[in-house]
């Protein structure tokens, strides 16, 4: 069966026609070109498919894109402003501080820590180390991610306003 | 491979009228964290996918001072552990319910699909097993609730029949000085299957342990009951040679097996040293109180 999916990505609703058992995050890379949205593991064990559905870090991988019609979903490409490109701060923190080195865990780890913040606008390091825990990266660049994030929150809750 | 077809049931009713039209060639999703590898490896390949992410009824965490606790299946991990009332209530729940998988995974995940997809080591059932949980399924032919330990039948199989659908968990009221822990020995501090999983919950009173109870999980066929080492210490002033017995008991109990995660020979080994280290805590925690 392959049925006519109506997907609402990053604000803007994409009709696009796949299988029953494709997974979200084949479809937002193959069929709609979010390439954003990286593919590992393909198995729920790396975080790197993280998108927010719903505003919660859910893994694309092990989503049927079918189950997540009439969602709010949020890839990597949608977090910069649509109009002035101006980063978001968690990815600003990223850039300023190296948070990636090879880069393919990056839009899973900033994703997930962006559903971080908006939940708990000032988390200690260890609450970053938690919510980023089902994120890897084998770069192992965990203490400068956690930095970045750390530094994100700052940011956020002193109320910068992205000056770029 | 046919692809599956997809609907979506909007109540349970309407998941078991599809359900008494595929049988066995109909899946449910839920979470999909466990179906969806179950498709990928080709391991399941179901005529009709049937999703129930749309049910809202079975989203809830109901408590009645004296009825106790009911969790309807399709209540995520998540919420679960996150739940201040199952946090200060049943606390053994939600801090297992804590440790399963990753942060993504438990939005995803519910309670229901982790005792349905019945893997040995299930993080949320040996809490429950030593809670007195019960399952409470919903068929054609009405309602029923058993026991959480006669729900598993064995790897990936429950007592479910091609009618049923899990719908409930109901968890008695806790005893006051009862206290209880679960521990989960892992590969790794990140992510990952128990290797062992162990929930020990006792009732002290006055240094005498009135009640105990100890369920262990991925070194059986089922998540399990070890009752032949609840037996030695139940009723008995805590010492520790009885402890010790009671530790090499539930080793014996175990019936591991060798796989990628572990051989069979240190699960056992495992098995008694985390029992040991359950019941302390369970002590402590329920004379804390």
């Amino acid at each position: 069966m392959m049925p006519e999916l109506m997907l609402k990505i990053n604000g803007a609703k994409y009709e696009v026609k796949a299988v029953t058992t494709a997974t979200l995050a084949e479809v937002l890379r193959e069929e709609l070109g979010f390439t954003g949205t990286k593919m590992m593991c393909n198995e729920g064990e790396c975080g790197a498919c993280t998108v927010l559905i719903n505003g919660k870090p859910m893994l694309s991988c092990m989503t049927l894109a079918i189950d997540a019609q009439n969602k709010d979903i949020l890839t990597i490409e949608g977090l910069a402003d649509p109009v002035t490109g101006r980063l978001h701060p968690i990815q600003k923190a990223f850039v300023e501080h190296s948070g990636m080195q090879c880069g393919v865990c990056t839009p899973g780890m900033i994703l997930t820590a962006k559903a971080l913040l908006d939940e708990n606008p000032d988390p200690t390091e260890e609450d970053v180390r938690h919510a980023l825990s089902g994120n890897l990266c084998r770069c192992g660049n965990y203490r400068r991610i956690t930095e970045c994030v750390l530094d994100a929150a700052d940011r956020i809750r002193m109320g910068e306003k992205d000056d770029k | 491979m046919t692809l599956p077809k997809y609907l979506t049931a909007g109540s349970v009713e309407e998941a078991l009228s599809l359900l008494s039209q595929y049988g066995e060639k109909a899946k449910f999703v839920s979470g999909g964290t466990d179906l969806l590898m179950q498709l990928k490896r080709g391991e399941a390949a179901p005529e009709c996918l049937i999703c129930l992410g749309e049910i809202r009824e079975l989203d809830f965490i109901a408590y009645d001072e004296i009825k106790g606790l009911r969790v309807g299946a399709l209540t995520t991990i998540l919420n679960v552990a996150n739940s201040s009332l199952i946090q200060s209530k049943f606390s053994i729940l939600a801090q297992a319910a804590g440790m399963l998988g990753t942060p993504a995974i438990r939005n995803q995940a519910t309670l229901g699909g982790n005792l349905c997809n019945a893997a040995p080591s299930a993080d949320t059932a040996p809490p429950l097993l030593v809670l007195g949980a019960k399952a409470k399924t919903t068929g054609v032919e009405g309602e029923k609730v058993v026991p959480l330990e006669d729900f598993f039948v064995g790897p990936g199989q429950t007592i479910l029949g091609q009618d049923q659908l899990l719908t409930e968990i109901q968890i008695p009221n806790m005893l006051p000085h009862s206290g209880g822990t679960y521990l989960k020995q892992k590969r790794r501090q990140g992510a990952d299957l128990a290797v062992v999983g162990v929930a020990a919950w006792v009732v002290m009173e006055k240094g005498v342990l009135k009640d105990v109870k100890i369920a262990l999980g991925a070194v059986a066929p089922t998540p399990i009951r070890a009752r032949k080492a609840e037996e030695i210490l139940k009723g008995r002033k805590f010492d520790q040679g009885l402890l010790e017995k009671s530790g090499l008991a539930a080793s014996d109990e175990a019936k591991p097996i060798d796989d990628i995660r572990s051989s069979a020979d240190y699960r056992r080994q495992l098995v008694a040293v985390l029992t040991k280290r359950a019941i302390t805590q369970a002590i402590q925690q329920a004379e804390g109180r």
